[in-house]
């Protein structure tokens, strides 16, 4: 059985499953979808209380948590949409141009 | 056992005998008694079937995709429009590999709206990815059912098959039919057995994911290797189908081609018409033959060829239009298969019998009347006609 992280763009179509069928659930994580922004949110961690709003405002969830605390964007899953820097009341997240985080 | 029973009747008898999981059923002509019999030994208790009634034909094939990916047997019936209203899940059914069965009972599409047998249905589906097998009459309607989940559901094929026959020439006609024991049918058929499938908890399964273009042409260029494997299949099914049956099929039926010098192409209910003109010539002394296509999808192109090499001049017969301005779908598939040979034979086409106009075995003489005259003379004339049609010109 073909797994999803044993396929990538250079996998010929003989070794491909039929129908594109995926053997395995949560195959998502292994997607780059963080090529696709144009805008990338910038994180002020002295500026974060950790109210924890921006983390279910997230459509990809693509901010991470532990022990209470939210991190640093998971820039792998990021699309750029900017809706955290709307949600948050206290400035910790701003949006700057360009898909790269440290522009 | 020998019976006698309509085409719809003899499809709807195979389904009892195969006893499958789950059939989303939706009625509309021709094909209605199929489901309307079938419920009946639903409601008896006969089979434990999932009989889903939805409502329409897109959901028949929806409940059919779900059932099938989820590990069931799903089977449906349609016509025509029916079928036009299932084209998007057809393409889904076939991309996902799910070996669905469909009877279809060919009709004419609208419109002008028409009740009766041509082929456009089917051919409008052609290029959907389903292995289409075409039925001359009641019994090889009944036996290329049975034959249709043997050919669908092995691993290396994994594509929906439909099994076609003519609307109300053969569902309709009562004949008589040689019919297999129940548990005969059922060793034949086997149980259904996908190595994955959605209700399969070992491992969760993804059916039908987006797929972007990195990835989409490698999935149809397994698509398409599966439907030229899929001849190979459709042969070996028939090698056992005749075991226990004693009855032989083959991609196509050759009848008195050996010698043949003129010949039609053609598909369906039209070929026992054909057969018949082809007799009452070859007493007469004129070498004719008759190809009749069963198996459309794959399209048997090689041995297509093969079998027209040594003729003289070949009549395609379509039953559908197909508004290419170039000739049916018939004719495009087997121009292009002659294309190879060294020495072609002339071709032409005559699309004929486009909603229920009736074909006689003197239309039958006429076409190789014009076929024994372009091998005469070497003249071809027009190449693609209509028979059948009233019209100020003569010899339409």
């Amino acid at each position: 059985m073909i797994h999803a992280k044993d396929i990538n763009e250079r996998t010929p179509w003989q070794d491909l499953t039929p129908g594109g069928e995926i053997y395995e659930p949560g195959t998502a994580r292994l997607f780059n979808t963080g090529t696709w922004r144009t805008n990338t949110p910038v994180f002020h961690e002295a500026a974060c209380k950790h109210c924890m709003l921006c983390v279910p405002f997230c459509p990809d969830m693509a901010i991470p948590v532990q022990d209470g605390k939210r991190l640093d964007f998971d820039y792998m899953h990021c699309k750029g949409c900017g809706i955290c820097e709307n949600v948050c009341p206290f400035q910790a997240i701003t949006m700057v141009s360009g898909g790269a985080p440290n522009e | 056992m020998s019976d006698r029973l309509s085409g719809n009747e003899a499809v709807a008898y195979a389904l009892k005998q195969i006893n499958p999981d789950v059939m989303g059923a939706f009625p509309i002509t021709p094909s209605t008694e199929i489901p309307e019999y079938f419920a009946q030994a639903v409601a008896d208790g006969e089979v434990n079937t999932e009989y889903v009634t939805v409502e329409s034909e897109h959901s028949s094939m929806s409940v059919c995709i779900a059932a099938q990916a989820a590990g069931a047997r799903a089977v449906c019936a349609t016509s025509s429009a029916g079928l036009a209203l299932m084209y998007e899940l057809l393409y889904v059914a076939a991309s996902c590999r799910l070996p669905i069965t469909l009877a279809c009972v060919n009709r004419a599409l609208t419109g002008p709206i028409n009740i009766n047998n041509d082929h456009s249905d089917s051919m409008g589906a052609r290029d959907s990815g389903w292995i289409q097998i075409y039925a001359e009459n009641n019994q090889e309607a009944y036996d290329n059912f049975l034959m249709a989940m043997p050919i669908g559901e092995t691993p290396s094929v994994r594509l929906p098959v439909m099994t076609c026959m003519d609307g109300f020439i053969t569902s309709h006609a009562v004949e008589n039919i040689e019919l297999l024991d129940t548990d005969v049918v059922r060793r034949f058929i086997g149980e259904y057995n996908p190595e994955n499938y959605l209700l399969k908890k070992e491992n969760p399964l993804a059916v039908g994911p987006y797929d972007v273009s990195p990835y989409y042409m490698e999935h149809k260029v397994l698509e398409a290797e599966a439907m030229k494997a899929a001849k190979a299949r459709i042969l070996e099914v028939a090698a056992e189908f005749e075991r226990i049956s004693g009855r032989r099929y083959g991609l196509f039926e050759e009848y008195r081609m050996e010698d043949a010098e003129l010949a039609l192409v053609l598909i369906g209910s039209t070929a026992g018409t054909a057969k018949a003109a082809v007799d009452k010539l070859r007493e007469e002394g004129v070498k004719a033959g008759l190809v009749k296509i069963r198996v459309f999808r794959p399209f048997p192109g090689e041995e297509v060829a093969r079998a027209l090499a040594g003729t003289k001049a070949v009549a395609v017969m379509d039953k559908s239009e197909g508004f290419s301005a170039n000739g049916g779908p018939l004719f495009a598939e087997t121009r292009s298969a002659l294309y190879d040979l060294k020495n072609r034979p002339y071709l032409i086409d005559i699309v004929y019998g486009l909603g229920g106009r009736d074909v006689k075995t003197e239309d039958i003489e006429k076409v190789f009347g014009r076929l024994a005259n372009i091998a005469a003379t070497g003249e071809i004339g027009p190449v693609y006609t209509h028979m059948g049609q009233r019209s100020k010109e003569e010899n339409a």
